[in-house]
């Protein structure tokens, strides 16, 4: 799927400096206490709103994922007036719904040594120590909460036979602290949210607005106090106004096209806030999971994922000699090179996500890729079937060997799975303080769409865990503490210049868009900017071989305003142009998704920077440099200095102390 | 491959819709449905014209977007698959193949392929749900769930609201989707409170809005996720037990 990065040497001279400059550093105002302390300390410092005053304030949520149902459902349950806008038409489709392998929780109720900190220091490790430390606390402790109240609202967690929750290991952790429903973990749990959303929404807290999209915010002396959306059934475009905003509107790994996540995931909401000033942090931090379907013919449409809960009992191997093209059964044990577990003995099949997609990338560059277009690896499971028998096999992973076959026309018990790494998580994502507020006063995030927790590599099972702690148990502290000195001002004016200025924006945008005449749709686009993206910064790379990507993303996206083709009108439901607006911020972002990777001179989690790593080929991290996170602000448009800026925030880490990731 | 599609067309919910054909000459087999029109679209796109407008979001089987009539059968040929994982292999070279919308009066056309589902959540809101707020539900542990007990509830919970059900039943009823939920409630110990009002308003809801049950069972074979039908004997079952209690749970 992933053509190797080519170190070109006819590539520009493109260098950090000359596409960004670097601003004033900025604050995450974590509290100043240790870290375990943070939220308690915070919590007990933040401003209340009295029951009888909670209605008198409208806040807006955008996105009804794990965070935004969460987010809407529990300040509707507080008493809130909330206006919850989806581009889909259910809440439940929310792109939560696919999540598979389970959630995590710092509950710590077996005897295999886990704990709160245990949780801190594999989340903070894994990470590679460029997420917040005091953030992974909150989340942890918050954990517990998540799992009672999911439970409690309908979830059908796993069970023991004698009737307490099931839990299993799961991506690279060796304690057992992963809550999960079979492979449906992300289903439960989001029709679980969507219908305490839908609950709030029949008691009158909530109003749900089904197919709008949110392409505009509007920010009024200062505050962000509102958002414009697109009916997109009727085209109408309108703004709505409130007392604060939040974006749960999910990642961007869809910018690279071919990617596991869902196909209306998107950047926009987020592209857009950011273009009315909140920061980015880190958009080079992109996971490439390790067990996605590979590309097999020209049509397909995604990478889907199969669940890295298949690593449990499933041997990765590939043949050891290159250009090998023998049916895999006809390979013998001693001709097989069972790369990771040769690599990494003590985590062997477990390593986590980023060392395993890197391992994989490495022999498939090498030319030891299997299959019809060299691509992926085995990943085996005769082992496990001589050892626990078909049938234990069959009943652990029957509907990810269903979905397996149904999209390759394979049985994986009879022959190896291929896998190959794919796009998937964005760690990247709006920048936000410790409070998930953004740089733009009012804008908070919850869920994928922001930045915090993983750091540069997210441990399987704790993004489904992290948009329900920001949903269900932050944001309805944070957010009240936001509004309680606003009482008695009301919602920002319809008729405000900056209503009127946002709703221009979006207007003229879509127009133009409708009526550039060129000769090419946008999925076109979207393709072409996914190759550039996975060859100039997938699993590893190279500064020449990002030069490169800025020069291509930047004439691609001119390409695009030029011979951009969106058939059809703008009154209708126009699937065409939902995707062009989708793609046309796509390639606006690609540029700092390039720019960041260029400028992040180190290597770390999945940001694999060839110029940086060990003898042993391991990330090689420079926590001198680079320990912060980089949180950019875009040029204004017509602006003299082209450059992007980038704000740092110093990391600092007390419970966990910097060390070396080390998997061997 | 080469297949003839025959795609019915309607510009939004009032204009009359009408079949068109399209041809399209390198269809493979590993193609989905949905990889399909997409490469029908990128043609009509080359050529000037709309494309189709359908919906899918996953592309796995899970969220329940996708959906449509193929050959008069809700998802396409394969039992129990989504559209999303229908694929070109079901097909012959030389086939011609009739997409539609899903075909239900509670299921309004928004445009092409698209329905309007909401309907569905009509029955969801109106007590689909469990009245716990955040921060106030017990230790999960402190109410045991048997294995099997969880197990069966997941089997109902799996239902995917797609919709399909309904545009296979000859009645256009809900009650293998209404089913499905109540019976997923109803087995887990922690929801029981409201058992006897949710399935109450759920059932009027889903009378309100849609047809009544017969029995035809089409809904099972068409279901992505394989509710099977006991989820409509259930419905019955619980009605009654609401109605004989007289409580709220
Ligand atoms: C295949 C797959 C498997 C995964 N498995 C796991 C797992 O096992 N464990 C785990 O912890 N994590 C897993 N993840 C990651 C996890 O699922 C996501 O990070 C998480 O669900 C994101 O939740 P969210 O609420 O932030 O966003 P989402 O669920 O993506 O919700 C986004 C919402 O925003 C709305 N939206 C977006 N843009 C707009 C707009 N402009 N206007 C209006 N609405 C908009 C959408 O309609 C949707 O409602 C997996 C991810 C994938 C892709
Ligand atoms: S019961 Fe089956 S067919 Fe009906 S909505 Fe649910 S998943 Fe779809
Ligand atoms: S697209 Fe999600 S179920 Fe088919």
């Amino acid at each position: 799927m992933t053509p190797r990065p080519e170190a070109t040497s006819t590539a520009t001279t493109l260098g950090p400096d000359d596409v960004r400059t670097v601003g004033t550093p900025v604050d995450g105002h974590v509290p100043d206490v240790a870290p375990d302390l943070a939220w308690d300390d915070r919590r007990l410092h933040y401003d209340l709103v009295a029951p009888a005053n909670r209605r008198r304030f409208t806040v807006i949520v955008v996105g009804t994922g794990l965070a935004g149902a969460g987010a809407a459902a529990a300040l509707g349950e507080l008493g809130y007036q909330v206006e919850c806008f989806t581009l889909h038409d259910a809440p439940r489709r929310a792109h939560s719904v696919a999540a598979q392998g389970g959630i995590n929780a710092a509950r710590a109720r077996k005897v295999d040594n886990d704990s709160l900190h245990r949780f801190v220091k594999d989340t903070v490790k894994g990470g590679d120590f460029r997420g917040r430390e005091a953030d992974a606390f909150r989340l942890a402790q918050e954990s517990v909460r998540v799992i009672d109240h999911m439970n409690a609202i309908g979830a059908p967690f796993a069970r023991e036979y004698g009737g307490r929750l099931a839990t299993r290991s799961f991506g690279g952790v060796q304690v057992s602290r992963t809550y999960y429903t079979r492979g449906q973990t992300g289903q439960q749990l989001q029709v679980a949210g969507a219908d305490a959303l839908l609950r709030q929404v029949a008691r009158g807290t909530v109003t749900l607005h089904t197919r709008q999209e949110m392409l505009d915010l509007v920010v009024a002396d200062g505050r962000a106090q509102g958002v414009v959306v697109r009916d997109l059934v009727t085209g109408k475009v309108r703004a709505v106004t409130a007392h604060a905003v939040i974006l749960a509107t999910g990642g961007y790994g869809n910018i690279y096209d071919k990617s596991t996540l869902a196909r209306n995931s998107n950047a926009t909401a987020a592209w857009r806030a950011h273009r009315r000033g909140a920061y980015f942090a880190n958009p080079a931090f992109v996971q490439f999971h390790p067990t996605a379907l590979p590309l097999m013919s020209q049509w397909q449409s995604k990478t889907i994922l199969m669940s890295e809960s298949l690593r449990n009992d499933g041997r990765i191997w590939v043949p050891l000699r290159a250009d090998d093209d023998r049916a895999p059964q006809d390979v013998p044990e001693d001709e097989r090179d069972y790369y990771l577990e040769r690599r990494y003995p003590t985590f062997g099949n477990l390593t986590p996500r980023d060392v395993a997609s890197r391992a994989a990338r490495e022999r498939i560059d090498a030319g030891y890729g299997v299959g019809p277009l060299k691509n992926a690896v085995y990943l085996d499971f005769a082992d496990a079937i001589a050892r626990l028998g078909k049938d234990a096999v069959v009943a652990r992973y029957s509907n990810l060997f269903h979905m397996y076959q149904q999209a390759t026309g394979d049985d994986p018990l009879s022959t190896p799975m291929r896998i190959a790494p794919g796009a998937h998580f964005a760690m990247g994502g709006l920048w936000s303080d410790y409070d998930l507020m953004t740089s733009v006063p009012g804008l908070f995030v919850g869920g994928e769409v922001g930045w915090g927790y993983h750091g540069a590599n997210r441990l399987g099972a704790n993004s489904l865990l992290s948009a329900c702690v920001d949903g269900w148990f932050t944001l309805p502290y944070a957010v009240p503490s936001y509004l309680a000195p606003l009482l008695g001002t009301p919602a920002l004016a319809p008729d405000h210049d900056a209503v009127a200025e946002s709703l221009d924006a979006v207007r003229s945008r879509t127009g133009r868009l409708l009526s550039t005449g060129g000769t090419q749709g946008p999925a076109r686009f979207h393709r072409r900017l996914g190759e550039i993206l996975y060859r100039s910064a997938g699993v590893t790379r190279t500064p020449e071989g990002l030069a490169e990507g800025i020069a291509d993303v930047r004439a691609l996206r001119e390409e695009f305003w030029q011979d951009v083709r969106v058939t059809g009108e703008g009154d209708v439901l126009n699937q065409e142009l939902e995707r062009a607006g989708r793609v046309a911020d796509y390639l606006e972002m690609a540029e700092l998704l390039c720019v960041d990777a260029l400028d992040r001179d180190e290597s770390c989690g999945a940001h694999f920077r060839a110029d940086h790593q060990t003898p042993g080929g391991e990330a090689q991290r420079d926590d001198a440099a680079w320990c912060r996170v980089s949180a950019w602000e875009s040029p204004a448009p017509g602006a003299t200095d082209a450059r992007f800026v980038r704000h740092d925030e110093p990391l600092t880490f007390q419970a966990v102390p910097l060390q070396t990731r080390n998997y061997a | 491959m080469k297949l003839t599609l025959e795609v019915w067309r309607q510009r939004d919910a009032v204009s009359p819709g009408a079949f068109e054909t399209y041809e399209v000459t390198d269809a493979t087999p590993e193609m989905t449905l949905l990889e399909l029109l997409d490469r029908l679209n990128d043609q009509l796109v080359v050529e000037g014209r709309e494309p189709v407008a359908f919906e899918s979001d996953c592309r796995e089987g899970i969220c329940g977007c996708c959906g449509m009539d193929v050959d008069g059968r809700p998802h396409g040929p394969q039992a129990n698959t989504p559209s999303c994982e229908q694929h070109v292999r079901s097909f012959q070279d030389g086939d011609r193949v009739v997409l539609e919308p899903l075909r239900s009066a509670a299921f309004p056309v928004v445009r092409d392929l698209v329905v309007d589902r909401s309907a569905l959540d009509r029955v969801i809101q109106a007590g689909g749900h469990v009245a716990v707020d955040a921060g106030t539900a017990p230790d999960a542990d402190a109410t045991t769930v048997g294995y099997l007990t969880a197990e069966e509830a997941l089997d109902f919970a799996a239902c995917i609201g797609c919709g399909a059900c309904v545009a296979a039943c000859p009645n256009g009823s809900a009650m293998l989707f209404t089913g499905a939920r109540i019976t997923h409630l109803a087995k887990l110990p922690q929801t029981r409170a409201e058992r006897g009002t949710r399935a109450r308003s759920m059932v009027a809801q889903m009378e309100h809005d849609f047809g009544p049950c017969s029995t035809y069972g089409e809904c099972a074979i068409v279901c992505p996720a394989g509710i099977p039908l006991s989820a409509i004997a259930a419905v019955g079952k619980e009605r009654m037990r609401a109605f004989l209690r007289n409580r709220a749970d």
